[in-house]
């Protein structure tokens, strides 16, 4: 009922945000006489008068990140986007904040641009007054962007369900789990009994179980947004390099931070291995210093690669559709992704497990006493 | 590079920071207000729980104790209760048993004495009949001699037979 109502909740407060010209949403014409004076506009209008269907594209176009938050497309070729902030910080210029609706289809604004194509595609970059694009040295770009907005409803939702759960915990005391508790707290026991105990230890747990269980309840909801294909979902969050790069990061300042003298004695004098190896030449340590990047590293890589592949799949199943360009592929193509959509359910859930439980397992290993 | 040239896999600064402030936020609000008193919720909660089920198992342990202990006074309750019937069966036996005895010495004793008066009486009674034959017999001599000592010559013959019969018994 109260998960429920969360959905409901948010859904109204996003439509009322599309709908709200305050909040950028409006629609765009394509057939505007300000955007066809721009040649920019080229990339979009491609689109609809039936040039030839590039899946590439559209798959990258789904899985990347974007200014704006594109919601639909009206059959009459109007786009519904929210446009979000743009915030850029250039050396020459400053800081600018504005809405992403100035740049839309090409448009300049303030000296700045989305590039259409190339390299830079969906960058920000800067143009002088003779109208060069400079594409050395790019502006600063801390713009909400899409998968920014995105993660924002995911932390909103965390925070209302959590500190509601917290709030039913104060009236229930210590009777048996009602409502929303017996929803979530399965899965707050799981983590602690099957992730953060045995890998910490009885005593040491404590301390990680806030991380661990943020970690995972973020991850797993972004996943899960990610899977709907409707508006406050639909971002391919989890699947985004800086986003995976920064749970790791996270994960390797704790494990680092917490490290005991017997972790940074396997680093630098690695017990067990002939002298030879550490001096003069020290190659264990520096063996072992690697280890220290590759076991975040390998948490990025594996939650960006599982998430974002899961996305294409579902993508490229989706356009095989206008590959073939016809409605009859369409049951084919729904069907397989139906399937696909109940793997990525299992990977959404999996993938969050599985960088909880690496997390809990190197930060175990790093506050390990020797016995 | 192939990774680096797609912007797939390049990590943008703003998603970075962005992410970072998010995740933040997030871990510090989450830890205050929702992961502390969840986590001691629950362990209230299972600390209370295994608190009842270890007095629940201290108070069947308990209730097993006493039962034995109850068992145990019962058993000896029932042994004491088994010697005690003995014993006053025993000592009802005895009882009968000497009872029995005695009245058959008493039943003996009377008996004999029932003879020895029935034995005396016997005697005396035929005492008593031999006496009486003996005066009877001598009242019908006496009167059968009266009879016939009536007549003179008769008496003489009789008195010398009987003195006959007197000499021949004196010698």
């Amino acid at each position: 009922m109260k998960v429920k109502n969360i959905f409901l909740i948010c859904w109204l407060f996003f439509s009322l945000a599309v709908y709200t010209p305050g909040l950028a949403a409006i629609p765009q014409d394509h057939t505007d006489e300000n955007s066809s004076a721009q040649d920019e506009d080229l990339h979009n209008e491609k689109e609809n008068e039936g040039k030839e269907f590039n899946p590439s594209d559209f798959v990258f176009d789904h899985i990347g990140d974007s200014h704006d938050w594109h919601i639909l497309t009206t059959p009459g070729g109007r786009h519904v986007s929210i446009y979000l902030p743009v915030i850029v910080y250039s050396k020459k210029n400053g800081l600018h904040v504005f809405s992403s609706r100035h740049l839309a289809h090409g448009h300049r604004y303030r000296g700045f641009m989305i590039m259409p194509e190339g390299e830079l595609e969906g960058e920000i970059v800067e143009i002088d007054d003779e109208g060069n694009i400079n594409e050395e040295n790019l502006p600063l770009d801390f713009s909400i962007t899409k998968n920014v907005a995105a993660m924002m409803v995911v932390a909103i939702l965390l925070l209302w369900l959590f500190l509601s759960l917290a709030k039913s915990y104060r009236k229930t005391g210590i009777s048996e789990p009602k409502g929303i508790q017996g929803f979530l707290e399965p899965v707050v026991l799981f983590v602690r009994d099957d992730i953060a105990i045995p890998n910490l230890g009885e005593e040491k747990y404590d301390r990680y179980m806030p991380y661990l269980l943020t970690v995972f309840f973020f991850i797993l909801l972004n996943n899960l947004m990610g899977l709907i294909p409707v508006f406050p979902g639909g971002a391919n969050v989890t699947g985004n390099i800086a986003v995976t790069f920064t749970l790791a990061a996270f994960t390797m300042i704790i494990i680092n931070t917490n490290g005991n003298k017997e972790y940074w004695r396997h680093i630098f004098n690695t017990p067990g291995v002939p002298w030879w190896l550490k001096f003069p030449i020290p190659l264990m340590p520096l063996v072992e210093l690697i280890g220290v990047i590759a076991k975040p590293f390998a948490l990025m890589v594996r939650l960006f690669a599982n998430i974002t592949a899961g996305h294409i799949i579902v993508l490229s199943l989706v356009s095989l559709i206008f590959i073939f360009k016809s409605v009859a592929f369409a049951p084919v193509s729904i069907i397989m992704v139906l399937f696909m959509d109940c793997i990525e359910l299992l990977v959404a859930f999996l993938q969050a497990y599985i960088f909880t439980l690496l997390s809990a397992l190197f930060i175990g290993l790093a506050i390990k006493e020797e016995h | 590079m192939i990774l680096a040239s797609n912007s797939l896999t390049t990590p943008e600064l703003g998603t970075i920071v962005w992410t970072t402030l998010i995740f933040l936020m997030l871990l510090v609000i989450l830890r205050a207000f929702a992961w502390k008193p969840i986590m001691q919720a629950i362990k209230a909660r299972e600390e209370s729980i295994k608190g009842s089920l270890e007095s629940a198992e201290e108070a069947r342990r308990e209730m097993e104790r006493l039962k034995a202990d109850n068992e145990a006074i019962m058993a000896e309750a029932r042994s004491e209760r088994d010697e005690l019937m003995k014993e006053a069966r025993d000592a009802r036996d005895k009882m009968i048993a000497e009872a029995k005895k005695q009245a058959k010495t008493e039943a003996d004793k009377m008996i004999q004495k029932a003879r020895t008066g029935i034995e005396r009486e016997k005697t005396m009674a035929i005492n008593d009949i031999r006496n009486q034959i003996a005066s009877l017999s001598v009242e019908i001599a006496e009167k059968i001699l009266n009879e016939k000592l009536k007549e003179g010559n008769e008496q003489n013959k009789l008195i010398a037979k009987l003195l006959d019969d007197m000499d021949l018994k004196e010698n």
